[in-house]
This record gives structure tokens, C-alpha cells and sequence, in this order.
């Protein structure tokens, strides 16, 4: 029922380099709550394409700068 | 915890209370006990009305304890929601069957209502449990 992602993502490290912001505040940014933010960074969530953008501009990032996902 | 987790473990709660209670006031019936005059309708829409009254209560108190995160939801709490409705719904319709089948086998009304109201309250308990590991755990 219950199956860990394959996506991983880089959205910790980009928080800290991004002035240590919150995942308050990148949940605000996102429009999602912070609990989301919580599920996606560990992996317990996969995004919508939209969050992920969202995401991704938030950082000024390109989408597989923050989600990575293993080739077979 | 999140709005939409609060609410989740709420309905859980107050459907094991609401309809734990309901099912230790009929369970006489199921041990053989007369239906005849049980009064067992009155207190099936007795536990309906409780239910619907608590979950608006148990609402109202979510939102004045987190009043800032007050019905806030998101992409992933659709998506946790749609799940666990989705699972939920097998009992639902498990109970409508079996109602059908006692519909068609002319049992008494007790039996019918009870199957309905059973599919219902065993839907509501395991979308609960449902949302809650993918709230835990993940989706």
C-alpha cells in the first residue's frame, strides 16, 4: 500500500544554501503546508509536476537540480 | 500535525466511540435477542445525528486551537484523502451487497439497516486508519 519513492531530492541542501530558509517558508512560498514540505524532503511524498516547479523556482533551480530519479 | 491529520484522527475517533457504542447497544440482536421492539432504528439515527453533530464540533475545536491553519489543505492531502476514500469504499459497497442479498432473501429490516449502517461505519473506520499510515508513513 504504503511505497517509498524512487525520488530523491536536494531540497535540504538548497534550503541552507538559499539563507537557511525554513520549511515554513518554502512551504508558504509553495503554497503547501509544512508538514508536505516535511513528506517531500524525506521522501515520504512524491510532488505534483506543479509543486515540483514551484519548487524549483523557488531555488532558481532547474527541476533535476532539486528531484533526482535513478536510471534502470 | 497538519489541519486536514487533525481532522482525520478526528473522524477515526468519534466514528470507534459513535458506532463502538452503537454496536454494544444491538448486540443483544446479533446474539439472538428479539428484534421486535429492540428500538434499534431510533438509535441507529440517534448515532447518525451524534456523529454528524460531533464532527462539527470536533471542527470548530480544531480550528480554535490552530485557528491559522484552519481548513487549509493541499495537493497532498487530496491525494491522502482520495486514497484512503478509495479503500474505504470496498466496505461501503461489501455492506450494500450483503444488504442486497438479505433484500432479496426477505430478511427483517434489522438486518438490512444494520448491513448498510455496518458497510458505512467500517468504511469510515478503515479510510481513517488509511489516511492516517499515509500521513505517517507516506503515500
Amino acid at each position: 500500500m504504503v511505497k517509498p519513492t524512487k525520488i530523491s531530492n536536494s531540497i535540504r541542501a538548497l534550503r541552507f544554501s538559499h539563507g537557511e530558509m525554513t520549511q515554513a517558508e518554502l512551504a508558504k512560498h509553495v503554497g503547501v503546508t509544512r508538514q508536505t514540505v516535511i513528506a517531500i524532503e524525506r521522501g515520504r511524498y512524491s510532488p505534483s509536476l506543479e509543486v515540483a516547479f514551484q519548487i524549483a523556482q523557488v531555488f532558481d533551480a532547474a527541476l533535476e537540480d532539486v528531484f533526482q530519479y535513478p536510471k534502470d | 500535525m497538519s489541519y486536514q491529520e487533525k481532522s482525520t484522527w478526528g473522524y477515526g475517533i468519534i466514528t470507534i466511540v459513535v458506532f463502538g457504542y452503537y454496536l454494544l447497544t444491538i448486540e443483544p440482536q446479533f446474539r439472538g435477542a428479539s428484534i421486535e421492539g429492540s428500538g434499534y432504528a431510533g438509535r441507529m439515527l440517534a448515532a447518525i445525528l451524534v456523529y454528524v453533530v460531533a464532527s462539527i464540533v470536533l471542527h470548530i475545536f480544531i480550528s480554535m486551537v490552530s485557528p491559522s491553519e484552519a481548513g487549509l489543505e493541499d495537493q497532498r492531502d487530496r491525494d491522502i484523502y482520495q486514497f484512503g476514500e478509495y479503500v474505504g469504499q470496498y466496505l461501503s459497497a461489501f455492506g450494500a451487497f450483503i444488504a442486497l442479498l438479505m433484500a432479496l432473501a426477505q430478511w427483517d429490516y434489522f438486518w438490512i439497516a444494520n448491513s448498510i449502517y455496518l458497510g458505512f461505519g467500517a468504511a469510515t473506520l478503515l479510510a481513517s486508519i488509511v489516511k492516517i499510515i499515509a500521513y505517517r508513513r507516506g503515500l
